[in-house]
């Protein structure tokens, strides 16, 4: 039943993004081809690609034909390169996972003991200095965009001391920077978030019962208190996956990393439609069926919040 | 007026079953039960909180009024206690002020009370205020959704003493709700006993303390801690 | 504006002022030498007369970035401003709209929230058209879903709470009560959030226009240039410097600022300094399993909730602690198990078992409280962890003191759990407590207790969240225990009575202190203090006198940072004299298992 209407949901919002990215060749104010060739295409090529992305047919074939297509894996030609839109993506699009994946896991494994950690010794007010000095640090550096980030590190690493590659994706050390461009910001966010949540776990009865069976710390903290932010931690994950997808974007660029980020931007700067349309279907997809995944997730490990779902 | 086949229906959850109850003018109906029993939903319903099915015989909707359980809770923290009383108020602009004052010394508080904030005062004059809020609006039926469990017992004494006090004066016809059976006994004429959304039996005070007919309820009254014991 | 005073947001204050400043007066001051081509100067790094450089026509980089900032933090707030007037009305709906109206407009606000914010703004760039106009609109609607889901979640907390609910029954209006009571209450934690929508946006406009989405040559903002820099970073790192040091400092003054003054206005009670200790405890030997003496907690500040509290319980002895809320009683409670929260501290003398605590080490004071000391708590929905089964909660406690196995662990707690006579026991350990009932909960508390031998039970208001037919079964299930184990129990409550069927004997508190202590089948009639004489009066219960109003005790309790000379009760006492408001009344033996603390007591 939970997961039946969670899908419904998915499907849902499947539908409206196909219908937005569908529409957005649409929006485009005057005539998107003439536009992309520029005004000197003679008028014949303009004409042929006009035909190859369905424009001059009825609107609701041209829905048709789309949604047939997206299905079939079929995603259109690069007005650019030629080469075919789904092929581009294939080629594309895991390096950008790789990289997505490689920094939400060490976020995580950075974040979660770290808020946890600062959580118990901040408790009730103890420490007033470690509490100031975190919340000042994350702070300011949550402020931090990854872009500026990604700069910064390409200055210090690679320009300066020449320990890492500036750029391009080869071999292992190439993926150091990008890496810690991308996680920095999150591990403060995620570990301010962690730490307010295991803040309230530790002021629930429950605790106050451990605390008066007189276990110790470690038992009280492992088996008690952990388990407890588990929501919370999956739901950040889930959040942080989902936010680091346009990050990616941003530092694709500053490391000229062969992903779909980078890829995306020179399309929208090129005005290659059909590139940039595939892409934002694609972002959006992955997106939705994060948070899909961390959904059910959440309803099979956490009793409490499937009860509260139906 | 007569609460006539009332029943409440959140999904396939029934959460009061055809309840039909009769509250009679300048009398106080107590409406004792546990958690769950539904007697708060009920009280919801009747003032239009909850959609319901069945009518409500002999009350002009808009002149039932209520006064919740919590006075933390249900009073505007932005608004003076002068504008949360006014607020209700169906008297010409010129006349609020002294409406008002009325209002409030009705319940025994100072006129000076009405340029405060909820945060200034206790927890047993803010539910007096609340109160006086629910007289404005001239009502031919107070719902008290357990008005004094959130008070500590020496205030609880004192805002049952003015219910009573309420019902000698302005002959308001009233439902009295509580979990807590000595309360229920002390200011009510009628007892209604409720247990999972059914009422379970209705009776004269003392009858029903006395002689209950139901099991429910003389479990419910064996349960009743005493600080005069009978028979343990 | 106290937040200010913190470091922090006073620092965000400042650079947010500062840029402000910078924004106004930045083309003014520098505009020229910002647009001053010098082929002579063409892409030159550091020097004197360019910190940062030049760019490809030789116009200083500094300049450029201070004439930027007006730009920049423009389009931020046009962006914002487009957020607000989209994302409020959309958030206010759900709780304007009529049910299916509302589900309806919950439910847009939900697909939109799930999209990336960049993503909608490269959309509507894309749509838009490349340029400063297409970036801010994007950046404005990307912006719109967050802040409609906090409008939303602010204002249903608000349309939920029982002041609407009283509104709606008076019959003020839908639209009254959005403007009088909704829009008022969320105001300030929306204007909050602006702040901190402003960092966003300067952020992701930057971001655009870094990657050449946004804003366009001739024009130029931070973000651009730090696109220009970016391109010769090998040779000139300080030209991507400039505009980097920009962007990263205001958006941490923005986020500063806005960080500092939600946490103000979240913020109620504020910490001072150390309190005064207790006086000198009086030394008696006791031979009951609980001796407290001259028990104090006092908080930073000048609060003493508990003064010198005094009390014995006897094995196989129910002593109850009534008062009213902030009496003091289950601070009390919490202090003799070691359990009173940071920053409280602790004076006075407690033994157990005939064991002087303060002259235990941590480590033998953790396993003489964990192995002859239960707790039990108000609430039993939060009491038990909800992400561990109950038979493993009950088992830890042997596993941890006593040095069982844990399958021997396992077993004992399912034998304990038919000991209080949950049905089908061995099931039922292998569920979570979400599966148990407010009672079948208690009775796993109270089971906890029993994995050991207590010698001294501790329940905290154990009942007062249960039905009276339950919290009547839990009753008696605590004084079989006692009388079964002959632990000592200390029953906290605010009912006194419940206090009256369960207690041997009643201790009373006000104000922080012991009022009176007696047996309790002197409670109904035979009290000496005036306090809890009236406290009895005050209760109706299934024999009280319809006809009579109740007794009632003018005025209110001292709070715990008052501490007079004379009695705590004397102002609103019938008996006092000018005796009571000067001196304090010493807590008197009068009589077998009688102590009082008044003047006037006959």
């Amino acid at each position: 039943m939970f997961l039946l209407r969670r899908l419904a949901r998915l499907a849902a919002s499947l539908a409206v993004l196909l219908a937005a990215s569908f529409s957005m060749i649409h929006l485009i104010p005057g005539d998107p081809v003439r536009a992309a060739l520029g005004a000197t295409a003679p008028a014949e090529l303009v004409a042929a690609r006009r035909a190859e992305l369905g424009l001059d047919q009825p609107i609701h074939q041209q829905l048709l034909a789309y949604v047939k297509g997206v299905l079939t894996g079929d995603l259109g030609t690069s007005f650019q390169t030629r080469e075919a839109v789904a092929g581009v993506i294939a080629d594309r699009l895991p390096s950008t996972v790789e990289l997505a994946v490689l920094a939400s896991l060490i976020a995580l494994l950075v974040a979660v003991p770290l808020g946890v950690w600062l959580a118990i010794r901040t408790h009730n007010g103890r420490n007033p200095g470690s509490e100031l000095a975190f919340t000042t640090v994350t702070g300011t550096v949550a402020a931090i965009p990854e872009f500026l980030l990604a700069v910064g590190l390409v200055v210090v690493f690679a320009t300066t001391l020449g320990w890492l590659p500036p750029a391009g994706k080869d071999g292992p050390a190439s993926y150091v920077l990008p890496v810690l461009a991308l996680t920095v910001g999150p591990i403060a966010i995620l570990s301010r978030l962690i730490r307010v949540e295991a803040l309230r776990e530790l002021d629930m009865d429950y605790m106050r019962m451990a605390r008066a069976k007189h276990l110790t710390g470690r038992r009280l903290y492992l088996r008690h208190l952990l388990p407890n932010t588990l929501t919370a931690t999956l739901t950040v994950a889930g959040l942080l996956l989902a936010s680091l997808i346009p990050g990616t974007v941003l530092v694709e660029n500053v490391f000229a990393w062969p992903g779909l980020g980078q890829r995306m931007t020179e399309s929208i700067l090129q005005k290659d439609y059909p590139v940039a349309q595939a892409v934002v279907l694609v972002y959006g997809a992955v997106v939705l069926l994060v948070n899909f995944l961390v959904d059910v997730a959440l309803g099979v490990l956490d009793p409490r919040s499937a009860i509260r779902g139906t | 007026m007569i609460i006539k086949n009332l029943s409440v229906r959140f999904g396939g959850f029934t959460a009061v079953d055809d309840v039909t109850l009769e509250i009679p003018a300048g009398g106080i109906v107590g409406l004792v039960g546990e958690s769950g029993s539904g007697k708060s939903t009920l009280a919801r319903a009747v003032t239009g909180l909850v959609p319901y099915t069945g009518e409500i015989v002999g009350a002009d909707p808009r002149r039932i009024q209520m006064v919740f359980q919590d006075p933390y809770a249900s009073l505007d923290p932005r608004m003076t206690v002068g504008a949360s009383v006014a607020e209700g108020l169906r008297v010409p602009r010129a006349a609020r002020r002294a409406e008002v004052e009325r209002l409030l010394s009705l319940v025994s508080l100072p006129a000076s009370l009405a340029g405060r904030y909820p945060r200034e005062l206790s927890g047993g004059q803010r539910q007096r205020v609340a109160v006086a809020r629910a007289l404005g609006a001239r009502p031919d039926l107070l719902i008290a959704d357990e008005i004094t469990s959130a008070l500590d017992v020496s205030v609880q004494g004192a805002v049952l003493n003015l219910i009573r006090s309420l019902r000698e004066e302005l002959r308001l016809s009233m439902l009295f709700i509580s979990h807590n059976l000595a309360v229920v006994r002390y200011v009510s004429d009628t007892v209604a006993v409720m247990h999972r959304g059914a009422l379970v039996e209705t009776g004269p005070t003392e009858q029903l303390v006395a002689s209950p007919t139901a099991d429910y309820t003389r479990s419910l009254l064996a349960a009743v801690p005493r600080l005069r014991p009978t028979a343990p | 504006m106290r937040a200010l005073r913190s470091p922090a947001p006073l620092a965000g204050l400042l650079l947010v002022t500062g840029f402000v400043a910078l924004a106004l007066l930045g083309p003014v001051l520098w505009g020229q030498s910002a647009a001053r081509i010098d082929d002579a100067a063409i892409l030159q790094g550091h020097s004197p007369s360019h910190p940062f450089g030049t760019d490809n026509l030789g116009r200083d980089l500094l300049a450029r970035v201070l004439v930027a900032t007006r730009l920049s933090l423009l389009l931020a707030a046009l962006s914002t401003a487009i957020s607000l007037i989209v994302g409020v009305p959309l958030g206010v709906l759900p709780s304007l709209l009529p049910p299916r109206g509302a589900r309806a407009a919950a439910g847009v606000i939900n697909a939109l929230v799930a999209f990336p914010g960049l993503l909608l703004a490269m959309f509507t760039a894309i749509v838009a058209g490349l340029g400063a106009r297409g970036a801010v609109l994007g950046m404005g609607l990307a912006g719109a879903p967050m802040l409609a889901r906090l409008t939303q979640t602010l204002a249903a907390s608000v349309a939920n709470s029982d002041y609407v609910s009283a509104a709606r029954v008076l019959g003020v209006s839908r639209r009254r009560i959005a403007l009088r009571h909704v829009l008022p209450n969320i105001a300030e934690p929306l204007l909050l959030n602006v702040t901190l929508i402003l960092g966003g946006s300067l952020l992701g406009l930057a971001g655009l226009s870094f990657l050449g989405l946004g804003v366009q040559p001739p024009d130029y903002d931070w973000g651009r240039l730090l696109l220009e820099g970016l391109n010769r970073v090998y040779v000139d790192p300080e030209a991507a410097l400039g505009p980097a040091v920009a962007i990263g400092l205001a958006a941490a003054g923005f986020n500063l600022l806005g960080e500092g003054l939600a946490k103000a206005a979240s913020r109620t009670a504020s910490v001072v300094r150390d309190a005064a200790a207790g006086e000198a405890l009086e030394q008696v030997a006791s031979q009951g399993v609980l001796s407290v003496r001259g028990l104090s907690v006092a908080f930073p500040g000048g609060a003493v909730p508990v003064r010198e509290v005094c009390l014995d319980v006897a094995p196989g002895e129910i002593v109850g602690i009534v008062g009213e809320s902030g009496s003091g009683k289950s601070l009390t409670a919490l202090a003799i198990a070691g359990l009173v929260p940071h920053p409280g501290r602790v004076t006075g003398g407690v033994s157990l078992c005939g064991q002087d605590l303060s002259a235990l080490s941590p480590r033998e004071l953790r396993r003489l409280r964990g192995t002859s000391l239960a707790m039990m708590f108000q609430d039993p929905m939060t009491t038990l962890n909800p992400a561990m089964r109950v038979g493993a909660q009950l088992a830890e406690v042997s596993t941890t003191h006593h040095g069982l196995s844990r399958k021997d662990a396992l077993t004992r707690a399912v034998d304990r759990l038919r000991r209080v006579s949950i049905a089908r026991p061995r099931e039922r350990a292998r569920q979570h407590p979400h599966a148990f009932s407010g009672g079948m909960r208690q009775r796993a508390v109270i089971a906890m207790g029993l994995m050991g031998t207590p010698r001294l039970v501790i329940a905290d208001e154990p009942t007062t969240a249960l039905d009276v037919t339950v919290q009547r079964q839990i009753l008696c299930l605590l004084r079989e225990v006692t009388d079964e184990t002959g632990a000592a129990t200390l029953f906290i409550s605010h009912d006194i009575a419940v206090v009256g069927e369960l207690c041997h004997r009643v201790v009373v508190m006000y104000a922080g202190r012991v009022v009176e202590e007696l047996p309790v089948e002197d409670l109904v009639s035979g009290a000496a203090h005036p306090y809890t004489r009236a406290l009895v009066a005050s209760l109706p219960d299934m024999d009280t006198d319809r006809s009579l109003p109740l007794a009632t005790i003018p005025g209110r309790q001292p709070s715990p940072t008052e501490d007079g000379p004379g009695c705590a009760f004397a102002a609103r006492c019938d008996l006092a004299t000018e005796r009571c408001a000067a001196g304090r009344p010493p807590l008197v033996r009068y009589g077998p298992e009688r102590r009082v603390a008044c003047w006037e007591a006959p």
